[in-house]
């Protein structure tokens, strides 16, 4: 593991509409690292990964964010894209008139800044699609229209899988999958890690997609504030009893 | 909460183009029977014709101005000059039209769109066709496709007759009058029985004369069991003086026949576009309207179908996008009067930078249409919060054995889509861009690729510098 910082996050305070979510958020990623960041239901997980890519409903009131020896707090969301922050959403959107190979192919060519031959990218992309037990079909589809829940997570791994960011942050990404969707994913997920080498910061409440996953460091985060971090023991100790103590902590 | 969006007036230079006047002919500015008279003769009418005229200028004389609508004050008919005949005869052969004339139709990709294989190109500039071309097999398999002042005087001068401005009358309305009186140029198809055209026939239109009114006629008459998707599409380059397209377009669809109808009008933004539609549908029968309405200062658009014939259907997509200092009144009119007929009216509109658009929808069931069915459903999608979207839907319902359904829908572009798109990369610009082309996605699926094409590149001019 290098000693070279992927993402650097110091004293992040972030408001969403007036109201303080963030209260001081600090976070080192290095490059190949695996995160796991835990916490109750509306504790500020989901906050963080969006403030990261910059959507402009989070407002940095205070702190920085560097990333790749840059800061930028105040990128606009495709810049950061471009630099390699890829964000797997909770509820990926659907977008009519656009398919899902023309999306990828286009964001692809976005971040490389070179057109890339269709036939190559084909068969990357039903290569991709394979691996993640996707329907061919879904390639010529509009942009998760009429995806069902755990269509839409593939297709947001498939994404993850083309693109192969530096740093791939997954919102909930487990969340509302069976067992065996959860296993395809998680497979996707390790694909993108061997070949990319990739950084993963896995936002998550429960730990079903953790079980697959080598993890190297696993924060708590309780009411808008990492409040311990540890390694993937950590995990083990939270499956057993939950955030409970930590929440009375936080209050006590 | 975002504030108002500053939006960019777009760079229309694509389509403000305009020649030299070189017209050979040009009456002089308002209207009287004299010039009407003139007009006539020099086109050379039947005497039925003539009179047509002449009665048609006389309710447009007695027929007040519509007060419901967008504002027309604009419009001054004694400053417009109705006839503007280019220096020029028809042509059959690309290669014989004049030079600047023929650049217009380059830059309006005419004949790159006949090289990609379609059925045929009637170009109307000004008022005369200048050319025309229908391809041989289409010709072979009996289907008639000329201008309005051959088909008056050919081999179907009876059916003309029969049928000119019988579906849309002189005393309808104003503007129908004025056309009746003043009418020029347009279109004339006529598909015999069981004759199925495979492709698209097409028209062109556009004026260039400033201070010109263009009334052309498009009379359709698609026989018993006989199928065919004809296509128009419009522009304008821009001027000072009002202009004024009065247009009137009837079809006439046979039993159990079908008739595909497709529009593109994308006027210059000083346009008055006052254009009357209509179709008649006999048993069986099925008219497909598909309507993009872009350009123009004013538009009054409402295409009517009149489901004459039992089990009669009629469909209607339509899409209007009205920006800075435009105000679209647009919609879609259908009669049931008979059993089993069904009509499915389904609209998308986008205003931005202040722009007005306005969606009426009229249904009537008669009594006799026992098991009927309507759905209306139209979406409303504003850019920034000083445009403005209206829907008026209007139902008579006559008998209680109908299925009648409205659905109406306004929104805005959501960030939370600008972002999921922004965060694979695409810039701010791109990604509403792509919403709105996403919104108007089932009307670009309805058209030929070319005409969906023109309509993205519209989408995405009109888009450019909108910034949120």
């Amino acid at each position: 593991m290098s000693e070279k910082e992927l993402l650097n996050v110091k004293d992040l305070v972030v408001d969403v509409e007036e109201k303080e979510i963030l209260h001081g958020v600090n976070l080192t990623i290095r490059p190949g690292e695996t995160h796991v960041l835990m916490g109750p239901n509306g504790t500020g997980k989901s906050t963080l990964g969006y403030t990261l890519l910059g959507n402009p409903r989070y407002t940095v009131k205070q702190g920085e964010i560097r990333f790749d020896g840059k800061n930028i707090t105040a990128e606009p969301v495709n810049e950061r894209a471009k630099a390699g922050i890829f964000l797997s959403f909770q509820n990926p959107l659907e977008v009519p008139g656009v398919t899902l190979s023309s999306f990828i192919r286009n964001a692809v060519e976005q971040k490389t800044g070179k057109r890339i031959r269709l036939w190559e990218f084909k068969k990357q992309l039903e290569a991709a699609m394979e691996l993640l037990d996707m329907d061919k079909s879904y390639a010529e589809r509009d942009l998760n229209v009429g995806f069902s829940g755990g269509e839409k997570k593939k297709a947001e791994i498939l994404q993850l899988l083309m693109l192969k960011p530096k740093l791939a942050i997954l919102d909930e990404t487990d969340s509302g999958l069976d067992v065996d969707a959860v296993r395809t994913v998680s497979a996707g997920i390790r694909e993108y890690q061997k070949n990319s080498e990739g950084s993963l910061l896995v936002i998550t409440h429960s730990t079903k997609i953790l079980e697959s996953l080598p993890v190297d460091y696993t924060h708590v985060m309780v009411e808008g504030k990492i409040i311990k971090t540890g390694g993937a023991e950590l995990v083990d100790e939270i499956n057993e009893s939950g955030f409970a103590g930590y929440e009375a902590e936080e209050h006590r | 909460m975002k504030e108002k969006s500053y939006v960019e007036d777009i760079d229309r230079s694509v389509y403000d183009f305009k020649d030299d006047e070189k017209d050979a002919y040009k009456l002089q500015a308002g209207l009287t029977p004299e010039i009407v008279e003139k007009l006539s003769k020099e086109k050379n009418d039947p005497v039925w014709m003539q009179n047509f005229r002449l009665q048609a200028l006389q309710i447009y004389n007695e027929m007040p101005v519509p007060d419901w609508g967008p504002s027309i004050e604009g419009l001054d008919m004694a400053n417009i000059v109705t006839y503007v005949r280019p220096n020029t005869n028809m042509k059959a052969k690309w290669s014989d039209v004049p030079e600047d004339i023929k650049n217009t139709f380059e830059r309006l990709g005419i004949p790159q769109a006949e090289r990609k294989s379609l059925a045929g190109v009637g170009a109307q500039y000004d008022s005369e066709l200048v050319y025309h071309n229908v391809r041989e097999e289409v010709a072979a398999q009996g289907v008639v496709y000329t201008d309005m002042e051959s088909a008056l005087k050919g081999e179907y001068a009876d059916m003309v007759q029969k049928h000119f401005m019988k579906l849309v009358k002189p005393n309808d309305h104003k503007f129908a009058a004025l056309h009746g009186a003043v009418w020029s140029g347009g279109s004339f198809v006529y598909v015999p029985k069981g004759v199925s055209v495979e492709i698209p026939l097409q028209s062109y239109f556009r004026l260039n004369a400033p201070g010109a009114g263009q009334f052309e006629h498009t009379l359709i008459i698609v026989d018993e069991g006989a199928d065919l998707h004809f296509i128009e599409g419009c522009s304008a380059p821009k001027y000072n003086v009002a202009n004024l397209h009065a247009g009137c377009v009837e079809l006439f669809v046979g039993k159990n026949a079908r008739l595909r109808y497709s529009t593109i009008e994308n006027w210059s933004k000083n346009m008055y576009n006052l254009n009357t539609k209509r179709a008649l549908v006999e048993e069986g029968g099925t008219i497909e309207w598909v309507s993009g309405s872009f350009g123009s200062h004013v538009s009054y658009l409402y295409p009517m179908s009149i489901l004459k014939g039992k089990g009669a259907k009629m469909e209607f997509t339509g899409i209007t996008f009205a920006g800075k200092g435009q105000n679209l009144d647009t919609g879609a009119k259908v009669v049931h009067s008979a059993p089993d007929t069904s009509s499915y009216i389904n609209t998308k509109s986008i205003s931005k930078d202040g722009g007005i658009s306005t969606f009426r929808s009229c249904v009537v069931v008669a009594k006799n249409a026992k098991n009927a069915k309507s759905s209306v459903s139209c979406q409303s999608l504003m850019l920034d919060a000083i445009s403005r979207s209206d829907t008026i839907p209007a139902m008579d319902i006559r008998t209680k054995d109908a299925n009648v359904g409205h659905e109406a829908q306004i929104g805005s572009i959501s960030d939370e889509a600008v972002f999921y798109l922004m965060s694979r990369g695409m810039s701010e610009e791109d990604a509403r861009a792509c919403i709105v082309s996403g919104f108007a996605d089932n009307v670009s699926k309805e058209l030929p690729l070319e005409y969906a094409v023109e309509m993205n590149n519209l989408i995405r001019l009109e888009m450019k510098g909108s910034i949120g």
